[in-house]
């Protein structure tokens, strides 16, 4: 199925692009996708908050066709 | 009755349009917060800041601050944000508060302020002379 994702800071320098469709598997999950997409380092994974469909939603909530997906690294606003 | 500013921009913020959006005949305060950029971070010269949004999460949780502060405070409250590079010394946000009365309205612009830094999904890079890094917010 076809989602769309978005990258923003640390994480969009990280992928090279700030969004992408992407092709996944039914079932896949906000954190195996974030897992999948940005393995973590020796300095372990960036913590982030997941989105789907602009909320903030818990890793464990699973992707549906269409949706768009984003990994939000710690907020730095204001 | 002024319309409510609620915007991300990647130009100079307009002080005088987030402060005229809170003009109110039964206000008897009025605050203006600017966060502004800082030229050093733990001894580190900073030369600018880069800023980015998620603008379409970002521009509705900024809405929902100001109607908590409509709600909690009987006040009116507009922001603007800045994206893209800002130079030291200029606004990166610009915080208009309204109340009735001068103690509601320290209570919402600290308020607004701090919501902003922990809910709505901006990010900022500090440029350094050789090199640059993302900076979370601390707790307030």
């Amino acid at each position: 199925m076809a989602i769309k994702v978005l990258y923003f800071a640390k994480l969009r320098e990280l992928r090279g692009r700030s969004e992408e469709e992407l092709q996944i598997e039914p079932g896949t999950t906000l954190q195996q996708l974030y897992q999948q997409l940005f393995p973590p380092g020796p300095e372990g994974a960036i913590p982030v908050a997941y989105t789907r469909n602009r909320r903030v939603s818990q890793g464990a909530e699973a992707i549906e066709d269409g949706d768009e997906i984003s990994f939000l690294p710690p907020l730095g606003g204001g | 009755m002024t319309a409510r500013v609620i915007e991300l921009t990647d130009a100079p913020i307009d002080i005088d349009r987030v402060r005229s959006a809170v003009n109110d005949d039964g206000f008897g305060a009025i605050l203006i917060f600017e966060g502004v950029g800082r030229n050093h971070f733990e001894g580190r010269p900073v030369v600018a800041l880069e800023y980015e949004a998620y603008a379409d999460m970002a521009v509705p949780e900024m809405a929902r601050i100001a109607d908590e502060v409509e709600q909690k405070w009987q006040g009116k409250l507009s922001m603007i944000h800045r994206t893209g590079r800002v130079e030291i010394g200029e606004p990166s946000v610009v915080i208009a508060v309204g109340t009735p009365h001068r103690g509601a309205c320290y209570e919402a612009s600290r308020y607004a302020i701090d919501e902003l830094k922990k809910r709505v999904p901006v990010w900022k890079k500090e440029v350094y002379a050789d090199g640059s890094a993302w900076k979370a917010n601390a707790p307030a």
